[in-house]
């Protein structure tokens, strides 16, 4: 095994260099993953802390991306936590794990290492009831505090409950169909443990909220210096505001009108996007993907995608996708960041003062590549395009619109001359006026600059992504850090600004709606050399159903909103399975928020809205 | 909105032409939905995907205050319509009914996309109510996942054309005319799952059922059409289901639940399933000899 030269630094060790050394320094806590289709290392938990502090100073993995957990019950009857570290300059990830048996679930907190593992080892408290000792604020974040179980274990069964996989007997091939409220002992649903005890009922999910944050009066704080009299105040925002961007809450202390402390309520929004996965074929999850982060369905397909290809390419039966196909693919994709970007910089006026006129502007171009989208996939946002191996379809020859009538005309374009209208003259132009409204106005730049500052080491620290992360000086894009599809021939520039403010987040914004024109445009000829060409590598869609072999894969792209991950085990025997045994989404709006609390400290009430607005989040990625 | 007195004037009672800028004869009901109908304020409140799409039709290209929607308000104080426009879950329905609650009398709940009507995709999650009208009285549905912003006008049309068949005489129109302050919809408690506090008779019932002996039989309230298809079996089929007072005059059926399928359901269903397709046939070679003729 070639492993680096003794003098040279760990932090450039190759993964698998790194593996070695971890290997030779732990000899007994760490041991290679030798199961089929799996890689990495499994690290015994007791030693976990220790070994995660070398894998970030020593080996320089200072980037969480991912720490999600597993349910083997019936492989191995053991709970396991899958951690994915990258280096923030790049490469690729060092995957380790901890194990822990099912009863009484415990694995060390990685809190202290990485602070962006809170919310997700949160969650796994949540959903799998893996305690984390050393977590500073470790309760439920997506259901409420008093939910019975820890649903997304594999024995937990929802009220509506039918089978382990779909598709269900009953529906096909038989064909009967019956309402899932008929087969639910309360009709609905819902489902009560058998000891609940209904005349002593009690809502603690709100008291719960409150009491982390340490209600009541300090004494200390009461008097300052001046001996004037204040309070700290609790105030509620959400999940009802109209600057939440949906249905999210945050729980403030001001102290007068100086934010104090915030702590992001979630999981209003969360609609079992995991648990109805693993259910689901993995075709079927194709379109829930689609409503992750609504705004940009091209880009969630593309991630998903990339990670079931990962574990086909493991079988025999797999033909990578066409150059066309891959063409098409980063066309969506990038069409679908300036949707994102748009939709972004827009609310971001709108929470700082700019109410909704800057939007209508930027949604007649949304607007206008819905159309796009609606003539090439069949809907305008839950386009549902990309498969395995492929596409839905190709481009249609022309563009036609009976839905969307103007002046009572159909419209009707050649396809790639509204691409290349779209491309060269309307993008541009709105971008263009963009910057020439925004970027020097003086309002914005009062209420942006310096105003929710996170310096690159916390940006890296806490997991941040996307604009979030380059808006801090951090240089990580996926597209170029650890190319996928056909990125590393395009020529672009990895968006950066150095000073971790709103403001800095607005520039990367723009600078990455004019790398992504500049994509779209290298795009095009390369659309014209490939037409004709199929989009299926043996010209014809693959299976319906595809049996995926053993294995772990994590796809990552770099979309709109930040690194979009998928972490998909298949389970299945020699001839593999068509129903993925864990499917998660590592969401950049939920991981993200992470650092909100920081970001906000001591900035004014009225910024917290506009901060929010800057990290960009949207609530069916966030709460799943 | 442009003042328009034509589609108020529809009585019997003509005006003259010269007049019909400045006069109109109309009756108070008429008169009344007219204002209501013309300026609906939709909350501002968005769930999910729907939203989306909501804010897409109130923007430029399809513009919803052509209609009177005018403005969407953040509050529920000022606001007539609420468009849940988007799944709702057991943690969110808890707002969502303190909200409507809020909002002053006359009022309308409009479910947009799947999720709200049904559940949509989402409906087994775990998490998930399955459709507004578990909680709340809707007045439209709007099918779509999501529905375009077409679809989402129209509903609201169709929500129009509902305000002007109300009539003030009557009071199943307008019960906010009623007597006395109208009674709050009981905000539903997170226990160890959702707890609708007007089912809690139902639940304890059920729950203690389910607590006794009951592993393989369980209680279900059972839907009219459900009920229907039981007695039938009971009747024709010869399926002694056991019957059990409940709630003083509605009936119950013990029906296995879980592992063994309710045969005799299933067999009624079968039966009904072939007799539709032979009058399907029938009809078909019916109207494939009208054809001839």
């Amino acid at each position: 095994m070639p492993t680096a030269a003794p003098d040279a630094p760990l932090t450039s060790t190759s993964i698998d260099g790194a593996i070695d050394h971890l290997q030779a320094t732990y000899p007994e806590a760490v041991s290679a993953d030798d199961r089929e289709g799996y890689g990495g290392i499994i690290v015994d938990s007791a030693q976990l802390l220790d070994i995660a502090q070398v894998i970030r100073d020593e080996l320089g993995f200072d980037y969480l991306s991912s720490a999600t957990a597993v349910d083997y019950l019936g492989a191995g009857d053991h709970m396991e936590m899958v951690y994915h570290a990258y280096r923030s300059s790049g490469g690729g990830a060092l995957v380790f794990k901890a194990q822990t048996e099912r009863d009484n679930a415990e694995i060390p907190s990685l809190v202290s290492v990485w602070r962006g593992a809170d919310f997700q080892e949160r969650e796994a408290w949540d959903l799998y009831g893996i305690h984390f000792p050393g977590h500073p604020n470790l309760k439920r974040i997506l259901m409420w505090e008093g939910f019975h179980g820890h649903p997304m274990r594999k024995d937990w069964r929802e009220a509506y409950y039918e089978e382990e996989q779909k598709p269900f007997d009953s529906r096909w091939p038989g064909g009967h169909v019956h309402r899932a409220e008929e087969k639910n002992v309360f009709g609905k649903n819902v489902n009560y443990p058998r000891e609940i005890d209904l005349s002593r009922l009690m809502d603690t999910s709100e008291s719960a909220v409150y009491q982390s944050l340490g209600l009541g009066v300090d004494v200390e704080r009461v008097m300052d210096k001046d001996g004037f009299e204040t309070n700290e105040l609790v105030v509620n925002m959400g999940p009802h505001h109209p600057s939440t961007h949906g249905v999210f809450r945050m729980v403030l202390t001001v102290d007068g009108e100086t934010v104090t402390s915030l702590e992001p309520v979630m999981g209003y929004l969360h609609r079992n996007h995991e648990k109805i996965g693993e259910r689901n074929t993995y075709l079927h999850n194709i379109p829930f993907t689609d409503r992750l982060d609504y705004i940009s369905s091209m880009g969630n397909n593309h991630g998903y995608v990339l990670a079931v290809e990962q574990l086909l390419s493991l079988g025999r039966r797999y033909n990578e996708p066409t150059y066309r196909c891959e063409a098409l693919r980063v066309l969506m994709v990038e069409l679908s960041r300036i949707v994102n970007h748009l939709w972004a910089i827009g609310f971001w006026l709108n929470d700082i003062g700019a109410f909704f006129t800057p939007v209508l502007y930027f949604i007649q171009e949304r607007e206008r590549i819905l159309d796009f989208f609606e003539a090439v996939a069949g809907s305008r946002m839950m386009c549902n395009y990309m498969r395995f191996g492929g596409l839905f379809g190709d481009l249609p020859e022309r563009i036609k619109s009976v839905s969307n009538l103007t002046n009572d005309r159909v419209r009707d374009y050649n396809t790639m001359q509204f691409l290349t209208e779209m491309f060269s003259e309307r993008i541009p132009r709105t971008i263009d006026e963009l910057e020439q409204l925004l970027t020097q106005n003086e309002i914005l730049i009062e209420r942006s600059v310096g105003v929710g500052v996170l310096s690159a080491e916390d940006a890296i620290n806490y997991s941040a992504a996307g604009p979030l992360l380059r808006g801090s000086g951090v240089p990580y894009d996926i597209r170029r850090a650890d190319p996928y599809s056909i990125y590393d021939e395009l020529d672009f520039d990895v968006a950066v600004e150095d000073a971790g403010d709103m403001y800095a987040r607005y520039r990367v914004r723009v600078k990455e709606l004019r790398e992504s024109v500049r994509i779209l445009r290298q795009i095009l000829p390369r659309l014209e050399a490939t037409k004709g060409q199929s989009i299926w590598a043996d010209g014809k869609p693959g299976a319906y159903a595809p049996r995926v072999p053993h294995g772990e894969a994590y796809g990552r792209v770099e979309n709109g909103k930040g690194e979009l991950g998928y972490y998909i085990v298949s389970a299945g025997g020699k001839s593999g399975t068509s129903n993925p045994w864990r499917y998660h989404v590592r969401a950049p709006s939920f991981i993200n928020l992470t650092p909100m609390g920081i970001m906000s400290q001591g900035y004014k009430v009225a910024d917290i809205v506009g901060i929010l607005g800057s990290i960009d989040i949207v609530l069916g990625e966030t709460d799943r | 909105m442009e003042l328009n007195l034509h589609e108020l004037n529809a009585t019997e009672f003509p005006v003259p032409a010269e007049l019909e800028n400045n006069i109109a004869i109309t009756s108070l009901s008429q008169l009344y939905n007219w204002g209501r109908r013309n300026s609906m304020w939709p909350m501002l409140f968005g769930l999910a995907c729907c939203a989306i799409e909501m804010i897409a039709t109130a923007s430029s290209r399809f513009d919803f205050s052509r209609f009177g929607f005018e403005v969407m308000r953040a509050t529920p104080r000022q606001a007539d319509l609420m468009i849940v426009s988007g799944t709702v879950t057991k943690k969110m329905v808890v707002p969502i009914v303190r909200l409507y609650n809020q909002m002053p009398e006359p009022k309308y709940v409009l479910a947009m996309g799947a999720c709200a009507s049904g559940g949509g995709p989402f409906k087994e999650g775990y998490n998930v109510v399955s459709g507004m009208d578990k909680f709340l009285p809707v007045d439209v549905y709007v099918p779509g996942c999501p529905p375009t912003p077409q679809a989402l006008l129209y509903g609201m049309i169709a929500l129009q054309r509902k305000i002007d068949g109300q009539s003030i005489a009557n009071g199943d129109d307008v019960p906010w005319y009623g007597v006395g302050s109208a009674e709050p919809t009981p905000v539903p408690v997170l226990g160890p799952d959702i707890i609708d506090p007007r089912q809690m008779d139902m639940i304890r019932r059920q729950a203690e059922r389910a607590a006794g002996d009951m592993d393989a039989l369980g209680l279900r309230e059972l839907p009219a059409a459900m009920q229907m298809v039981a007695a039938k079996a009971a009747t024709t089929a010869d399926a002694p289901a056991e019957t059990a007072p409940v709630n003083g005059n509605a009936l119950a059926f013990v029906l296995p639940i879980g592992g063994t399928p309710w045969t005799e359901a299933e067999d009624i269903r079968e039966k009904r399933r072939l007799r539709a397709l032979a009058r399907k046939a029938v009809r078909a070679t019916r109207r494939a000899s009208a054809e001839e003729e």
